[in-house]
């Protein structure tokens, strides 16, 4: 045990959130504030289970380590097991109470994510509150319909019988979340479990200190503290955290920690989704609205929190005829919505921080890289922010096609036909979404069944992960399992399957010593060969 | 013979990434994924259990002495149901399925279209070893898979049946068997899979997984548990005995996932309900049980070893009241019966496997659901015998598990249209049926959206006009939208 935190710890001393190192940046930062603001706020979230232990609260204060962790999930086991959060009055209680959070606290929460990220307020207006108070009314919409049984229909064989799936929960469930939608990517998963009707821990990323401590805060005053907990913090809490025993964990991040999520996980047979990334492609043909297409594409990458989420657009790809009209359409509609002074304009997010300013510029910076700038490039490191770039045919393998560009860097690759997209696509790992815009209807179906990605969007960006009905989530290196709407209580769910019989109609068909005719019957029976059946009823089968 | 044995070469890490590449590339040419390939394998798989029955039931009777007629039902029946099931559904499965829009994204459509994973790998288990070698394997065809399978070395006899009948009926271009214990199964781990269905237990099933996490690959394990029976009073006792006996002696002699463990009932029904056991066991297998052919055998000396060891701990030797008697040499052992056995011995502690059944006894029947949650283990299965509404009702609400059956056992695993699997340390994913299909396919979600209805109001400058009336129309407020229209 002591010798696997010791290995986790030391992988993850080289990972963070998202999507990749970061660890220079954090020991700095912890240095600074975030170690004043977690303690006062870790003890405010434990507050309830550390009543009877006040004169050592002092202590619990510094280190959520393993113990503090186990002490945790045994409460909340407790209270799962006494059943308070199965009733569909608690579920329907705890959402309404997110519900009430989020109308009340509307401006304390895009003032950190202001303060997080320079997040605009209608970005966070509509991709965080919006987002949420939709899944939690939806939820509380239909939670009766989907925790009703479901029945399903019994075979011949087993005649007479009913049949049902029944949902239930999973018990006491982890939601590790993070940094660049940290509101709505903390409790949209939230929703899912206790919609679902169990335990949850949520631990924000301590890379989006004010939205992680605004979380802390809120949750402890509106929802059931004894079955729904924030615990704050770094790299020590999460491993704290990951070495208990869950019955599911929902993890939003990069494809390294998401690995050390899934062993940790693994010793205890946890089943796990991860909200993974990926480069997602946009792909271009040449007979489209260039001037929505256009506007479309700027929506899903500089006004999404400036490049910054795992569904926006990474790189585009359109044909080497096409690509002049298509720059100079995304200049102009650049200009268009951000103004001659990218930097003047306070409708683009900034840098998260200056790790990943970093390494955004090393990415632009690079040899063979720098010169196929087209537009953009200017940085101001005191501000965070980099202004919307764009590149021309960057080599295949450079760092900037290599990982994933988390931020406001848009290289573009040529191909002769648009077709040859499709291959260049798949040769890299699977990502999260491919995008695609075009007016052909043959292209859009060969897309569709020749591009694998966890989701598609056909001339648009974004918007499908606002459709309640699609399931959202990857597939391979973008991740596994999915959630929204319906999906994210599944997702907290456990599909039990219920086979109901009587006493009536036993046949002794089934039962031992297996005579010959036996035999030949119940073969009939079992493959539903009525003809067989009567054959063997009379003896005359043809065997 | 010895020198043909040397030849053979060794199937390790290098092997095991040639193979994996060569099916890649088999099935990125797209050769799995059209629904002819996928009927053409399904009806290949039916035509090699037709063609090759008595073999099937040859290679089961030496791996484990399995009755003829089980054999032929849970492994062959089951399997061709699932083949049939699939080869009539298959089209219905294939098709997206269309998904409600919101107003934000008028106008648009949206589908979930089911796109196969890639190359996957299957590990089975000895104890059916036909059905959970090919069921898993029925569902990643139909999803348009390419597949690896690995039946289980304890098996032997299957395993090598399972090589020569896959490479003949199905597609070996995407479709392999590799045979192997330790070693090749390590082999096989180290590879990058796009899903691994593992069917055992729980020690190995923590190392797929772990195997698994370095290559993000989502697993399926399906494993077991101590299943339990509550046998409430009122029932027909009759039908009781018979299905409990089916569930656990006549399921490969209790070493089945889904076989009772043990029993759970009221200290004052108790020895009816023993009484009614014996019977009916004489009833089928005769007053010499050892002798009878419509019992599997215990799989191997090791597992023969490790079930005397449960009998003959000193705090459970003493608690048989029918049973017991064993044959070391043919590998049996009676049908044997356990009455008040203490809750901290093995063999309430360990999931049984063979056929011996402990009946633990409480004061009222309600008393039972607390001893099976207070196990911490959620297991594969949990029965319960009653004619009570209530208490049907209670048993479905409070008890945890895979899945659940009233008033029989055993008998969940054939009803296609109920998902099949684990929760907690039984297992996580399900199959069977459509959920097999489902489980061996990615659920790609596409939104289609045309040029037309395009709204400034999305777009940045973010001026305070849009704001306002940017909230008005996603907070769904028709007033409030008038309202911002007109300033």
């Amino acid at each position: 045990m002591a010798t696997l935190s010791v290995v986790m710890l030391s992988n993850w001393s080289n990972c963070c959130n998202r999507p990749s190192g970061d660890y220079k940046f954090r020991q700095a930062y912890r240095r600074n504030n975030l170690h004043l603001r977690q303690s006062s706020h870790l003890s405010s979230s434990f507050h309830c289970l550390c009543a009877t232990t006040l004169p050592v609260l002092e202590e619990q204060k510094r280190t959520f380590d393993a113990e503090r962790a186990a002490s945790l999930v045994k409460d909340l086991r407790n209270n799962f097991r006494s059943g308070r959060t199965k009733s569909y009055e608690w579920r329907v209680a705890q959402l309404q109470s997110i519900l009430r959070m989020i109308d009340e606290n509307e401006k304390m929460i895009i003032e950190a994510l202001y303060e997080d990220l320079g997040k605009p307020e209608l970005e966070s207006f509509t991709a965080e509150i919006t987002m949420l108070k939709s899944s939690s009314k939806e939820a509380l919409e239909q939670l009766k319909r989907w925790m009703t049984p479901e029945k399903v229909k019994t075979s011949i064989s087993l005649y007479p019988s009913s049949a049902e799936i029944v949902s239930e929960p999973l018990g006491v469930v982890l939601v590790i979340s993070t940094w660049n939608f940290p509101f709505l990517l903390s409790l949209d998963p939230v929703i899912g479990a206790v919609a679902a009707g169990n335990a949850v821990v949520l631990k924000p990323s301590e890379l989006a200190p004010a939205t992680s401590s605004v979380l802390a805060k809120l949750l402890e005053k509106y929802v059931d503290r004894s079955a729904i907990t924030v615990v704050e913090g770094a790299v020590a809490e999460t491993s704290a955290l990951l070495e208990q025993k869950w019955d599911k964990i929902f993890f939003t991040g990069g494809g390294r920690v998401g690995r050390i999520v899934l062993t940790a996980a693994a010793k205890h047979l946890t089943p796990v989704v991860l909200e993974l990334g990926g480069k997602c492609p946009a792909v271009v043909d040449s007979n489209v609205n260039i001037e929505v297409a256009v506007r479309r594409i700027i929506a899903g990458k500089w006004a999404c929190n400036n490049g910054q989420a795992c569904i926006g657009v990474d790189y585009i790809i359109t044909t080497k005829d096409f690509a002049p009209k298509l720059i100079d359409a995304l200049r102009n509609g650049l200009e268009e919505f951000f103004g001659k002074d990218p930097f003047e304009s306070k409708d683009r997010s900034r840098i998260v921080n200056s790790f990943h300013f970093k390494r955004l510029v090393g990415l632009m910076d690079e040899d063979k890289v720098s010169d196929k700038i087209v537009l953009g490039a200017q940085r101001d490191e005191s501000q965070l922010q980099i202004a919307p770039t764009i590149l021309l045919n960057v080599p295949e393998d450079s760092l900037i096609m290599q990982e994933e560009i988390f931020g406001p860097l848009l290289p573009i690759l040529t191909v002769d036909n648009v077709e040859d997209s499709f291959e260049m696509i798949n040769e890299k790992s699977k990502p999260l979404v491919a995008y695609l815009f075009s007016d052909d209807e043959q292209l859009k179906k060969k897309f569709v069944q020749n591009v694998s990605s966890g989701g598609m969007a056909i001339n648009d960006t974004v918007i499908q992960v606002s459709v309640s009905g699609l399931p959202f989530g990857g597939v391979g290196e973008s991740g596994m399992g999915l959630y929204h709407g319906k999906f994210s209580f599944e997702t907290f769910s456990h599909k039990k399957a219920v086979l109901y019989r009587s006493f009536a109609g036993d046949s002794s068909l089934r039962y031992p010593p297996y005579t010959p005719e036996k035999q030949k019957l119940f073969k009939a029976v079992i493959s539903g060969n009525i003809f067989g059946i009567i054959l063997a009823l009379l003896g005359w089968s043809r065997d | 013979m010895e020198s043909e044995e040397m030849k053979k070469p060794v199937f390790d890490q290098e092997a095991g990434s040639l193979l994996v590449k060569e099916l890649r590339a088999n099935f990125a040419a797209g050769k799995t994924r059209s629904y002819d390939w996928r009927v053409a394998q399904l009806k290949g798989m039916i035509k090699m259990m037709e063609d090759h029955e008595p073999e099937i039931l040859t290679a089961l009777r030496d791996d484990l002495s399995k009755p003829e007629l089980e054999s032929s039902i849970y492994e062959i029946a089951l399997l061709k149901n699932s083949c049939v099931l699939a080869l009539k559904e298959l089209k219905q499965w294939m098709m997206p399925e269309k998904a409600k829009t919101s107003l934000t994204t008028f106008p648009s459509s949206a589908e979930t279209v089911s796109e196969p994973l890639g190359v996957v790998l299957i590990i089975s288990a000895w104890n059916f070893p036909f059905l959970l070698s090919l069921d898993p394997v029925v569902g990643a065809i139909a999803a348009g898979n390419a597949i690896v399978l690995k039946p289980s070395e304890i098996a032997p006899a299957t395993s090598s049946l399972l090589v020569r009948l896959v490479g003949q009926y199905l597609d070996s271009s995407c479709i392999r068997v590799v045979e192997g214990a330790v070693p090749e199964t390590s082999a096989l781990l180290d590879q990058k899979w796009d899903k691994i269905l593992y069917t055992g237990n729980g020690r190995i099933g923590r190392i797929v997984m772990a195997a698994a996490a370095k290559h993000l690959t989502p697993v399926v394990l399906e494993l077991g548990g101590k299943c339990p029976v509550i046998v409430d009073s009122g029932i027909n006792l009759r039908v009781t005995a018979r299905r409990i006996i089916m569930g656990k002696w006549g399921c490969n002699n209790g070493q089945a996932c889904i076989s009772p463990d043990y029993i759970i009932t009221t200290k004052d029904y108790t020895p009816k309900l023993v009484d009614a056991l014996k019977h009916e066991l004489e009833q089928f297998y005769g007053k010499n049980p050892l002798e009878s052919k419509d019992l599997s055998r215990i799989v191997n000396s090791n597992h023969f070893a490790r079930l005397s060891k449960l009998l003959d701990d000193d705090k459970v030797s003493g608690k048989i009241v029918h049973g017991g008697a064993r044959d070391k040499t043919n590998l049996k052992i009676a049908p044997t019966i356990l009455l008040d056995v203490p809750r901290d011995s093995l063999i309430m502690n360990e999931e049984i496997f063979g056929p011996l059944l402990p009946i633990i006894t409480v004061d009222k029947v309600e008393d039972s659901f607390n001893v099976i949650n207070s196990s911490g283990t959620k297991p594969l299965a949990a029965y319960l015998f009653s004619n009570n509404k209530k208490l049907k009702e209670q048993f479905v609400v409070t008890v945890s598990a895979g899945g659940l059956v009233v008033n029989d056992t055993a008998v969940h695993l054939a009803v296609h249209s109920l998902p099949f699997g684990g929760v907690g340390e039984s297992g996580m994913g399900a199959y069977h049926g459509k959920f097999s299909f489902d489980t061996f396919s990615h659920k790609k979600a596409v939104l289609y959206r045309s040029f037309a209805g395009d709204a400034p109001l999305r777009y940045p400058p973010y001026t305070s006009k849009k704001i306002r009336l940017m909230k008005a129309f996603l907070g769904g407020s028709i007033v409030g939208i008038i309202r911002a229209l007109l300033g």
